[in-house]
């Protein structure tokens, strides 16, 4: 139905590329593009337009009608504009001293505020400071109940040696309407208990509320007045619509929010709600949900962000998660064998072996630039993964060096080897050589360059392996499939 | 009586927010001014704003700016006669009830995204079959998040309803197939199945949606006689991917559009007919277990204008 953000603003950043000379209503055209995408992206109507004035008079005072790439000039002021909307990056968590920092989370029904909490714990305690966790949401069945599981998950199972702690008075609780009011006195006492404890920290998870609900937004200001909070998070779901734009106003006019955060980010919302809400509110956007589990929180950086949403890909993550995994030295030499297209197929299967021990493939090759939207409508089996790596065991060290070599009867002696076809095997080598010659044009291209290899990359080769579609089974064509050619994606899993 | 007769008057305070901010504002503007461009452009936006989502917007603006040009509307009332009309004809005016097995039991298979409000919907269509005096029986396959069950196992005492729970981590299809069974041995009139939230992007999560349905389908032959997407009114357009994705995976037969008390607008209901086949057969106005209607698009779009 929709193109992601990304590929609009690309294809609008094209429609310039492709021009001789460039006019200012050739700016504003492209710019009418960008406004939809935004709008399909959900963000809020008026956020939208004062985000594309914005790139008009910037990319105007760049000089983007005289420039010779000026989709290179456009991108790049959309990527500055989308930073500053989101706000300057750091927003790191602060604490007072002496403790305990109080934390109040706050939202909408069902934004995440439980799971977050817990994600905040797990954080607090790597971090080596201790928390406790109170559980101040007396409406919603069993919701005390939950958060003394999942806190009790976290201080058994989250890395890092600090003690995390629970308080929760279950006999408070009461049928939705009930127990207005009650919350103030838990906040209250858990508060009491973190001091005489000597707790760093302490998270108070709120019901789940409207925020037209007066009542309830009086509880709010009630557990406000009677512990003072250092921070006031509001917890936004990131697929959340036009609406983001009244509860998130309501709630900071009522309590002031020091902070956003961000959750189901790991879903296919574009993420208007993280432009939305970051401008109406003026609040920073501090932490982003991506999962279902406790480790699953991330900083948010606006710039990563705003790369994710260009299509950039999210390298900086790449890059950390590679750390953990690859030395410096084998880096740096990956790196040049990439830019000069000599990639090897050792090379090739080590970094094979290093990502999947990152975690899942789908995981890992989202982060690339272009692949996350490919991917979101493919399923990457693992086992086909495995069957790479045999087909690579059992060729020769030449062969390995130089897949060139790999000739008709070299094919079928490695398909022998590695109990699959030799057509598999040509699928391979033709594919690994498109990766070198894309990824040589990713490394040595500008920033235009990189972006257009991604985007050949998410349309067409793909990975070796992972491309052309037709039997090999892990297609990269997802994104830009038709709905008829996804059903058809979907009927052939389900065989 | 209950949810199988569309209780119309009831849905006006489902979407009396929605009246007041959209219906009113709309009203408004346009209330006693001649049409133009620029009062054009102000309704688009409020559509939009509405997240009605911006190709039905285009649509329907496009069709009001051809009925101006062409002379046909030249007021605010024609226009707000025109806005009426073309999301009205959106949708059937037939009812659209929950299936009904031939044979007992009818299960009925609810799903959706995290937090969307799958459990309390659950409470709600129980009691809404309980109060119409059918036998339910409620099945707690989210064994997934963390004191799911007994939240469920809360509203299943509230309720006075019977429940089959599974173990915290056990297989949600084995849970299930346990409920299954003890549908038939009781031989209840519904079978309503809780499932754990999952992310349509999440494909292995998706399969065992699959299979869930598969297992019950083995029990009971021609289940899941109704399989509920629910969502969550506030969102945006990814509503559409939720349900575009839920549908092919798990044959979604309706929708549940929660929160409906909470949005100010409820627009994505537009967008979502504009996509796709599938009716919304129910709407959440709530947090109590009676705040569930049935959706009545005519209601609906009625109460949009309202003042």
């Amino acid at each position: 139905m929709f193109d992601s953000l990304t590929e609009r603003i690309s294809a609008a950043a094209r429609k310039l590329a492709g021009r001789g000379t460039i006019t200012e209503s050739n700016v504003r055209e492209a710019l009418e593009d960008v406004r939809t995408a935004l709008l399909e992206a959900d963000v809020e109507y008026g956020v939208a337009n004062e985000f594309c004035d914005n790139v008009l008079k910037d990319s105007l005072g760049r000089g983007v009608t005289k420039s010779l790439r000026p989709g290179e000039e456009f991108i790049g002021a959309i990527h500055d504009s989308l930073v500053e909307l989101m706000g300057s990056d750091d927003q790191k968590a602060f604490y007072v001293e002496p403790g305990p920092t109080v934390i109040m989370l706050c939202g909408l029904q069902g934004s995440g505020k439980t799971t977050t909490c817990g994600k905040l714990a797990a954080f607090f305690k790597k971090s080596g400071r201790s928390v406790l966790v109170a559980a101040a949401d007396l409406q919603r069945p069993a919701a005390v109940e939950q958060l003394r599981i999942v806190v009790s998950t976290v201080a058994t199972e989250a890395k890092g040696g600090a003690r995390v702690g629970f308080h929760g008075e279950p006999d408070q609780c009461a049928e939705y309407g009930k127990a207005v009011g009650a919350a103030v006195g838990v906040c209250r006492r858990a508060v009491k208990f973190a001091k005489e404890e000597k707790y760093d920290i302490v998270i108070l998870d709120t019901a789940g509320r409207l925020h037209v609900n007066d009542d309830l937004m009086k509880e709010l200001e009630g557990v406000r007045a009677a512990v003072n909070p250092h921070q006031i998070l509001l917890v936004v779901d990131a697929m959340t619509g036009q609406d983001a734009v009244h509860s998130a106003k309501t709630f900071h006019e009522r309590l002031t929010i020091d902070g956003v955060i961000l959750t189901k980010l790991d879903s296919d919302t574009r993420g208007g709600a993280a432009l939305t809400v970051r401008r109406v509110t003026g609040a920073p956007i501090k932490f982003v949900g991506t999962g279902e589990r406790f480790d699953a929180l991330d900083e948010f950086s606006p710039k990563r962000m705003a790369g994710r949403i260009l299509g950039m890909g999210d390298m900086i993550a790449l890059v950390e998660k590679t750390r953990q995994e690859v030395s410096d030295e084998d880096a740096e030499e990956m790196t040049a064998k990439l830019a000069k297209g000599k990639l090897t197929m050792d090379d090739f299967l080590k970094q094979m072996q290093s990502i999947r021990r990152m975690g899942s493939m789908k995981s890992v090759l989202g982060l690339l630039p272009g692949v996350g939207a490919a991917l979101k409508n493919v399923d990457i089996d693992e086992k086909r993964l495995d069957r790479l790596q045999g087909m690579v065991h059992s060729m020769t060290t030449a062969e390995r060096a130089n897949v060139k070599l790999i000739s008709k009867g070299r094919a079928k002696r490695i398909a022998t080897g590695s109990g699959t076809t030799a057509n598999e095997v040509t699928r391979l080598t033709s594919q690994f050589e498109q990766m070198q010659k894309m990824t040589a044009a990713m490394a040595s291209g500008g920033f235009a360059g990189k972006l257009e290899a991604a985007q050949r990359m998410s349309q067409g080769g793909g990975m070796p392996g992972m491309g052309g579609g037709g039997g090999s089974g892990m297609s990269l064509k997802g994104s830009s499939a038709t709905p008829s050619i996804k059903a058809k994606f979907k009927e052939r899993k389900k065989r | 009586m209950g949810i199988f007769r569309a209780a119309l008057d009831l849905v006006r305070k489902g979407v009396q927010k929605t009246a007041a901010v959209f219906g009113a504002q709309l009203r408004s503007l346009l209330k006693g001014k001649r049409l133009s461009a620029e009062l054009i452009d102000e309704i688009e936006r409020r559509l939009i704003g509405a997240d009605v989502g911006v190709k039905a917007t285009r649509e329907i603006i496009e069709g009001l700016r051809a009925d101006f040009s062409a002379g046909k509307a030249q007021t605010g009332e024609d226009a707000i006669a025109y806005l009426k009309r073309a999301l009205k004809s959106r949708w059937s005016s037939e009812a659209q009830p929950l299936a009904v097995a031939a044979q007992a039991p009818t299960v009925i298979l609810v799903c959706g995204v995290n937090g969307v409000g799958k459990t309390t919907s659950v409470a709600k269509i129980a009691k809404s079959l309980k109060d119409e005096g059918r036998t339910v029986l409620l099945a707690a396959a989210d064994t997934f998040r963390a004191g799911a069950v007994e939240q469920l196992a809360t509203w299943s005492q509230r309720l006075g309803i019977e429940m089959v729970r599974g173990k915290s981590g056990a297989d949600p299809a084995a849970v299930v197939f346990d409920a299954a069974e003890a549908a038939l041995a009781r031989g209840v009139d519904v079978l309503l199945v809780d499932t754990a939230g999952r992310l349509h992007t999440q494909d292995n999560l998706m399969r065992e949606l699959t299979k869930i349905k598969n297992v019950v389908a083995k029990k009971i032959p021609g289940a899941p006689h109704e399989v509920l997407l629910v969502l969550d009114a506030t969102s945006g357009q990814n509503a559409i991917n939720q349900a575009r994705v839920f549908g092919s995976a798990a044959g979604v037969t309706g929708i549940f559009l929660a929160k409906l008390d909470g949005t100010a607008r409820g627009g994505i209901v537009v967008a979502i007919r504009d996509e796709l086949d599938v009716p919304v057969k129910l709407i959440g106005v709530g947090e109590r277990p009676e705040d569930v209607q049935a959706f009545d698009p005519d209601r609906f779009v009625e109460a949009m204008f309202e003042e």
